[in-house]
């Protein structure tokens, strides 16, 4: 009761269904080209338009290459899908930022650096990462197909309304410990299911010591243990960085705005279905050992036995192991590493590349290893262009490519090939996420940059 | 498909794996169809644990083990996590799934699940462990899904569970009714809540 979740979500309530769900107005619809297609062809057969179109807003982004974006789409299909959301937008009166647009990008990095993702917003799209804009302080969440359609054709969407979790982290984080360890370690704690069914609030002094773009990657992970979304009550933080932006509000509605949003935050009497507490110091630089996102360890730990899983999750266990060619007790320090992923829409903003480049600044790239680093848009890579970092990774052996999800579930070329061992920035190690066979270790862009120059998988906190 | 719901009876696919995701379901590279063809997704459910890499199929995985069959899916705890894909449910559905019978589904895909005529039915972590037991013992085990009285039954041991499903949800699927021609019957409430605040 009296949760920031409560006052967004209430507020949004157009009737409660009889014995059913709720009716919720959305704010902010986004559409990417995989899940929105076999939406605007069942508003086709219905004969139906959007009911409002201004609040709606459609990029590709999986499917994009990260090479020559100027040119054709090589892969027909991935073409045919792309082509189909410049149609669909078209045809219903949508705003698209097509490829080759300077605001193109992954959705989820570009909707918060556009100002299109504001505090107390709903914002959904058909992408289980949209909780990424909850760092602004908006209930934002993963929506399915049909779903999307709803939205599309009336602005509202028939949801239950979930319970509500308040992580708190408090204290101070180490050296090398950035907003990917806090997320990787608390889905560690909580497993791939531990907030199913809830709403987070993240909260405490280790989570407001973070930027606006550790913040992101903070929320962007919630879905990786179940939850429908994360979000963190805005501050000062959050108004700086919006400031601005091409779509925030601008002179005195900025100021109106900006007081509105002062009063996002959870009562000092608010009551969450649940409450969990760690502590910053507990926390130290993170990698996945398995292929869900809650096999993850610190980097001095080693792999648990099978004895200390529970019995109905052993089979899973081991056959994860299997796959990844690791065994129970292994430490992952010194695993040779065969590709470095830098991107997406967890770990793909400016920040992520200054924490590369931190550390594979003046160093050389390993001979063995393929990196790619993947801007999360195009106003990131020319941020990283204005700010010199291209040039300083390119000494080191390293190149920007154009932005798109990329490697984070390979859609478009750039897969990790079968057996490979991969260290990614990414939100996923799922079998096969980044190519058929790919084994994936999830990391920080810190972990990442140790593992591209020296090949092998170490602690980042050696080469600070 | 829309279809109308009412008493499912039927023998299982048992799938006793936790934390199965929406890739393992649904690959992504099968998500580059842009239509709804419930038939190619179901020819690709679990597509990499269902074929080898040269495209034979994997005799060791359930769906190619001519024992199992039936409309009804049981999986292990946490069904569908992962990806939001409605993919993974169009797969299922395709392949000729009506239920799923889980202890726990991620949200998303319960919700993707339900909005295409696919049932999750959740049970007690003892009735599932039993139902595996007992399609273990006899592949042949029916289990009766009977959606007004809302309750699980496996056939083998007798036992019943009663399931949750809201009535409005329960009303959709006996009639065959989806969300979408709800919500476009209440546009007039919309615009009350947009004049409300504007």
């Amino acid at each position: 009761m009296n949760t920031l979740f409560d006052k967004i979500w209430d507020r949004h309530v157009v009737q409660q269904v009889e014995d059913g769900p709720v009716q919720v107005y959305i704010d902010r619809l986004y559409c990417h080209e995989v899940t929105s297609p076999q939406a605007f062809d069942g508003m086709r057969e219905r004969g139906i338009k959007c009911l409002r179109p201004d609040k709606i807003f459609c990029m590709p982004d999986h499917n994009t290459p990260t090479h020559d974006q100027d040119k054709p789409i090589a892969d027909p299909v991935s073409k045919q899908q792309v082509d189909a959301l410049a149609a669909n937008a078209a045809e219903f009166g949508l705003t698209h930022f097509g490829m080759m647009d300077p605001r193109n990008g992954i959705i989820h990095v570009v909707g918060p650096e556009r100002g299109l993702s504001l505090p107390g917003m709903t914002i959904v799209c058909g992408d289980s990462h949209t909780s990424t804009h909850g760092a602004v302080g908006a209930v934002a969440f993963g929506i399915g197909t049909s779903e999307v359609e709803m939205v599309l054709a009336s602005q509202c969407i028939l949801q239950q309304k979930p319970k509500s979790m308040r992580i708190s982290v408090e204290g101070k984080l180490g050296k090398g410990v950035t907003a990917k360890d806090v997320a990787l370690y608390i889905m560690s704690k909580m497993t791939t299911s531990g907030a199913t069914g809830y709403f987070v609030e993240y909260a405490g002094s280790a989570i407001r010591s973070l930027s606006m773009e550790g913040r992101l990657t903070l929320s962007n992970l919630s879905i990786e243990m179940g939850a429908r979304g994360g979000f963190i009550a805005p501050d000062e933080v959050t108004f700086e960085y919006l400031k601005g932006r091409e779509y925030a509000p601008k002179g005195e509605a900025w100021d109106k705005a900006v007081e509105e949003w002062k009063t996002l935050k959870s009562g000092d009497d608010a009551v969450f279905d649940k409450e969990i507490l760690f502590k910053a110091e507990d926390i130290e630089p993170m990698v996945t050992y398995g292929t869900n996102p809650g096999m993850g360890m610190g980097i001095s730990s080693t792999i648990p036995a099978v004895e200390d899983i529970p019995e109905s999750g052993r089979e899973s266990f081991s056959r994860a192991l299997d796959y990844m060619q690791f065994a129970p007790g292994d430490s992952l320090k010194g695993k040779k590493v065969d590709y470095v992923f830098c991107g997406s829409c967890t770990n793909g903003r400016i920040e992520d590349f200054r924490a590369f480049a931190s550390i594979a600044g003046g160093r050389k790239k390993a001979d063995w290893v393929t990196a790619w680093l993947v801007p999360g848009s195009w106003m990131v890579k020319k941020q990283i262009e204005d700010e010199g970092l291209d040039k300083v990774l390119a000494a080191a052996g390293f190149e920007i490519r154009q932005p798109g999800c990329s490697a984070c579930l390979a859609m478009n070329d750039d897969k990790i090939p079968a057996g490979k061992l991969a260290v990614s920035t990414s939100n996923r190690n799922f079998q096969g996420r980044q190519g058929p066979g790919s084994r994936t270790v999830l990391a920080s862009p810190l972990m990442a940059a140790a593992a591209a120059v020296t090949g092998y998988i170490t602690d980042p906190r050696t080469l600070l | 498909m829309k279809q109308k719901f009412n008493i499912i009876k039927s023998t299982c696919v048992p799938l006793p794996l936790e934390n199965v995701d929406t890739d393992q379901i649904i690959p992504a590279r099968f998500l580059k169809a842009t239509t709804k063809d419930e038939k190619f997704y179901g020819d690709n459910l679990f597509c990499d644990w269902r074929f080898n890499a040269d495209g034979t199929p994997n005799a060791g995985f359930v769906l190619n083990n001519p024992l199992y069959g039936g409309e009804i899916l049981v999986a292990g705890k946490n069904f569908g996590s992962g990806s939001s894909r409605e993919h993974a449910a169009w797969a299922i559905a395709g392949y000729g799934f009506k239920v799923v019978i889980s202890s726990f589904f991620a949200d998303i895909h319960k919700n993707n699940e339900l909005n295409n005529f696919v049932l999750p039915v959740v049970v007690s972590e003892a009735f599932l462990a039993e139902l595996f037991d007992s399609i273990a013992k006899d592949p042949a085990t029916e289990v009766t899904v009977d959606v007004p009285a809302q309750t699980v039954t496996n056939m083998a041991t007798g036992h019943s569970e009663h399931f949750d499903i809201n009535g409005y949800k329960k009303y959709c699927l006996m009639n065959a009714l989806d969300d979408i021609d709800f919500l476009l019957q209440s546009k007039d409430k919309i615009e009350a809540w947009e004049k409300a605040n504007a």
